[in-house]
């Protein structure tokens, strides 16, 4: 997979003679195939629900509702997949999103001031991705012993901010991120929580293939003892890794927030980390670090989506729903592995 | 040697090919060889030769259509395991050991010996003793391998290969990382194996070991069989040719001046140290345009030294001085930033990103100077250094945007290379700078060092490779158990020769 992507036209001098490896055409293809592995899955998974449930998972409607859906998980997932990639895990996401969003309500309650119940959990989220950075970077910890210990900590911190009951916000000035909707073209109107998404998306795809940060992330993950002796700052790069992991926690917490009108400490976002690791994993990237791509996230989100709300619509009870998902994850990167098997480096 | 006493060979390969996506590694290639007998392979980076090794030991599977015998009958390798069962094994170019293992553990992996269910771990450490014991290994099987040097690593696996009955054993460009002595001592063992009657297949890009001990010489050129030489027919000229295609004229000659306008004082080391663990207190000094070298044996502490200076690794005293000025390396980002650097001698282990591109790895130490602001790369500077490293190393793949990962063991060390020569440092360290490169790429390396120093660049060059040292350096310090034992060449000293190098390594001079 070309790690730099380039346009076809632009593709690099092909030698001759004796070259070795592919083309950088041929790459191009196969790193778009490699990042869009589960893409087909996702096609059929939209497809068998749609016949099995009636006609009417492929509607606008529904559509619009597995977007919404898919929204946060994709937000929660592109933090992960950022952190996957140095080779780390955050397992703390679902407890940040919920202490963000108890943050994003208490401030919203400021009368005249609610907007800043936006940035509050946004910095919520960071100072707690800042703090499972550091012990990382600094403290030598092993990334699932600190995350597991915040996912409980910050579960805690979040029932506490609240004390242990849910705060409430009927008049809640930025609901319309839960609600609303744009419409881009006539009929068509995509939720504003699918635009966030998007837009997160795009920005960490943008900064893992176009800027410097982006390669120093691939490259830690690779091989940190080599990163180390190319003079990359390997701390700089795992702070970095979590602070984006807890700030888009902290924006999921605004999203659901927003949605709800709602916060609660217990609650919020519990297991969210799961869905989100499951999420990147569908995607193609390697748990070992160095390898993945962000659109691969993307596509894993929506078919966790799909799969929740084409289970339900076709009137699967909640405990097949856990079943028949789990088995699906399972599946679905079991076949990837032997479609990729051909072109695996051994 | 008399040839082909056996009408049969051991081994015969007939008509193997292999088709990566997108390349073709191997076309329509043959090869055999006979019981008794040393057949050396040879041919340029990413002629083919890992790959076809790789085909006999079950790593990797040929394309349809070709056939594979072993002592006339055709056999089938479908994994590593039938080649085991068929007497076939490999010493690959990149070593694969667990390194939190012991060295009996590694040599016993997967067919631990047991008693009532247990691991008999007596039994294992007696039968890796009688091993070691048989090739001279400095070290016990209790030792854990990630401690080990690169060398003691690869006798841990020759250990592995010839501890299970080989009739065919296969060595991958093993003296790379081994020192004079440790060559000899490998020579002496492969000749004893071919007396027993084994076959050998030894794969080097070095003239004088295939000149000492190839019974015949195959070569390959592009993934085809170009030809085989007997002992009789070789010559350099010949093989040459065979290899490139064409006759290869000039050789290195050094053009830089060696004494007489040498600059001042660049580096200077004093007394620095690990507190005595593997590096006792050094002082070196390297002046502008000066191509210094360290010699040494394996062990003697001539990497750790290079990392000490480098930042790479703590240490316990010392102070490194650079053009006049005291300067604090605790990091190696710091020694980046004085404008020191330092080629790894482990280039799959701490030097390269396999799975990123040859571009990539080419710009790493750069794309931050590079980029433009907000850390955006600079994708045309990108292209432009990669292909100038293609160009100058002729590196040998499609792209520089192919993952480096699935080139060839000399092209991987050609981008690893120009990844320190892209960043223009002021002094560079290179520790087995030409590792697994063939002999074009080679001189052309050693032009880039003379070109350094020319430019008035420190070169700092570690090589357990004497002929190379002798070859390109003003002035050579010889290492012996983490301590600087002396010095030869500069203005007054010895001349660099063997003898001279060789006396103080091995303590009998000073
Ligand atoms: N796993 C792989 N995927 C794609 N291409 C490969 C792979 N392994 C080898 N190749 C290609 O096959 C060709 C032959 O490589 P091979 O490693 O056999 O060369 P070699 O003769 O051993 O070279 P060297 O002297 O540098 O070790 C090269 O062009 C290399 O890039
Ligand atoms: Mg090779």
């Amino acid at each position: 997979m070309s790690d730099i992507s380039e346009d076809s036209t632009a593709a690099g001098p092909t030698q001759p003679s004796g070259g070795a490896g592919l083309s950088a055409r041929q790459l191009q293809v196969r790193s778009i195939v490699q990042a869009l592995g589960m893409l087909p899955v996702l096609f059929i998974l939209a497809i068998a629900f749609h016949y099995l449930g009636d006609e009417r998972f492929l509607t606008p409607q529904n559509l619009s509702i597995v977007a919404q859906q898919a929204a946060i998980n994709t937000v929660l997932g592109a933090g992960m997949t950022f952190v996957i990639l140095t080779g780390g895990i955050d397992l703390s996401v679902g407890s940040i999103l919920a202490a963000s969003a108890m943050s994003a309500l208490i401030f919203s309650l400021l009368p005249g001031w609610g907007m800043l119940g936006i940035p509050a959990a946004l910095l919520t989220g960071l100072g707690f991705g800042l703090i499972n950075g550091s012990l990382i970077a600094f403290g030598k910890l092993p990334p699932f012993i600190v995350t597991l210990g915040s996912l409980t900590a910050v579960r805690g911190l979040a029932r506490l901010m609240g004390n242990d009951a849910t705060i409430f916000n009927p008049d809640l000035p930025f609901a319309f991120i839960g609600n609303a909707a744009i419409t881009i073209a006539p009929g068509v109107r995509v939720p504003v929580l699918a635009v966030i998404a998007i837009v997160v998306i795009l920005i960490s795809w943008y900064v893992l293939r176009r800027t410097v940060l982006g390669i120093w992330i691939y490259a830690v993950g690779g091989n940190p003892a080599a990163a180390r002796l190319s003079g990359i700052k390997v701390w700089r790069i795992l702070l970095f890794v979590y602070s984006v992991s807890g700030m888009l926690a902290g924006l999921g917490g605004v999203m659901s927030a927003a949605r709800l009108f709602a916060a609660n400490g217990l609650q919020l976002g519990q297991s969210y980390e799961l869905d989100a690791i499951a999420a990147v994993i569908l995607g193609g990237t390697s748990f070992v670090g160095g390898i993945g791509s962000i659109w691969g996230t993307l596509i894993g989100a929506l078919i966790i989506a799909v799969l929740s709300n084409g289970l339900t619509l076709v009137g699967v009870s909640d405990i097949w729903q856990f079943i028949v998902k789990g088995l699906v994850i399972i599946g679905a990167v079991a076949l990837d592995r032997v479609r990729l098997q051909g072109s695996a480096r051994t | 040697m008399t040839l082909e006493p056996d009408p049969v060979p051991r081994l015969e390969m007939r008509g193997i090919s292999k088709t990566f996506p997108g390349v073709k590694a191997l076309n329509d290639v043959k090869l055999k060889a006979w019981g008794g007998e040393v057949l050396a392979l040879m041919g340029e980076n990413g002629a083919g030769k890992s790959t076809l090794m790789k085909i006999l030991s079950g790593a990797y599977q040929a394309d349809a259509g070709g056939t594979l015998l072993i002592d006339g009958k055709p056999v089938a390798i479908t994994d590593p395991i039938a080649a085991k069962r068929h007497g076939i094994s490999i010493i690959y170019q990149e070593l694969a050991l667990a390194p939190n293992l012991t060295v009996a553990e590694n040599i016993y992996l997967g067919i631990e010996p047991s008693r009532r269910g247990q691991i008999d771990r007596p039994a294992m450490r007696t039968g890796c003793q009688a091993v070691l014991n048989r090739l001279g290994a400095p070290f016990t099987p209790d030792t854990v391998v990630s401690g080990m040097s690169i060398a003691e690593q690869q006798l841990v696996e020759i250990a592995r290969a010839l501890h299970t009955n080989s009739k065919i054993l296969v060595l991958d460009e093993p003296t790379t990382a081994l020192s004079s002595r440790e060559t000899d001592r490998l020579f002496a063992l492969v000749r004893q194996l071919r007396a027993e009657g084994i076959a050998l297949i030894y794969i080097s890009h070095r003239m004088a070991e295939v000149y000492e001990l190839a019974d015949r010489v195959s070569v390959l050129r592009d993934g085809s069989y170009v030809g085989t030489l007997t002992r009789e027919e070789l010559s350099a000229e010949a093989l040459v040719k065979m290899m490139v295609g064409r006759d290869l004229s000039s050789f290195y000659t050094k053009t830089h001046d060696p004494h007489g306008s040498r600059g001042p004082v660049l580096l200077e080391v004093r007394g620095i140290t690990d507190g005595g663990r593997r590096v006792r207190p050094c002082s070196l000094r390297l002046h502008q345009g000066e191509v210094l070298g360290i010699a040494g044996l394996v062990g003697s502490g001539r990497t750790e030294l290079a990392r000490l200076i480098y930042g790479a690794d703590g240490k316990a005293g010392g102070e490194v001085i650079l053009a006049g000025n005291s300067v604090a390396i605790n990091a190696p980002e710091d020694a980046l930033k004085v404008g020191l650097a330092y080629l790894t001698e482990d280039r799959k282990g701490l030097g390269l990103f396999l799975d990123l591109s040859c571009g990539t790895n080419i710009n790493l130490g750069v794309i931050g100077s590079d980029a433009r602001a907000g850390g955006i790369l600079d994708r045309a500077a990108w292209r432009r250094r990669a292909a100038r490293a293609f160009e100058s190393l002729r590196i040998r793949a499609a792209s520089p945007q192919v993952i480096v990962g699935s080139l060839s063991g000399g092209n991987q060390q050609k981008v690893l290379l120009s990844r320190w020569l892209e960043i223009g440092p002021k002094v560079l360290i290179l520790d087995e700078p030409t590792r697994g490169v063939d002999i074009g790429a080679k001189s052309e390396i050693y032009r880039i060092i003379d070109e350094l120093a020319k430019r008035d660049i420190g070169v700092i060059v570690i090589s357990s490779e004497l002929p190379e040292i002798i070859g390109v350096c003003d002035r050579v310090l010889v290492m012996r158990e983490g301590q600087i034992a002396g010095e030869v060449g500069g203005p007054g000293g010895a001349p660099i020769t063997q003898e001279n190098i060789m006396a103080f390594g091995a303590g009998m001079a000073a």
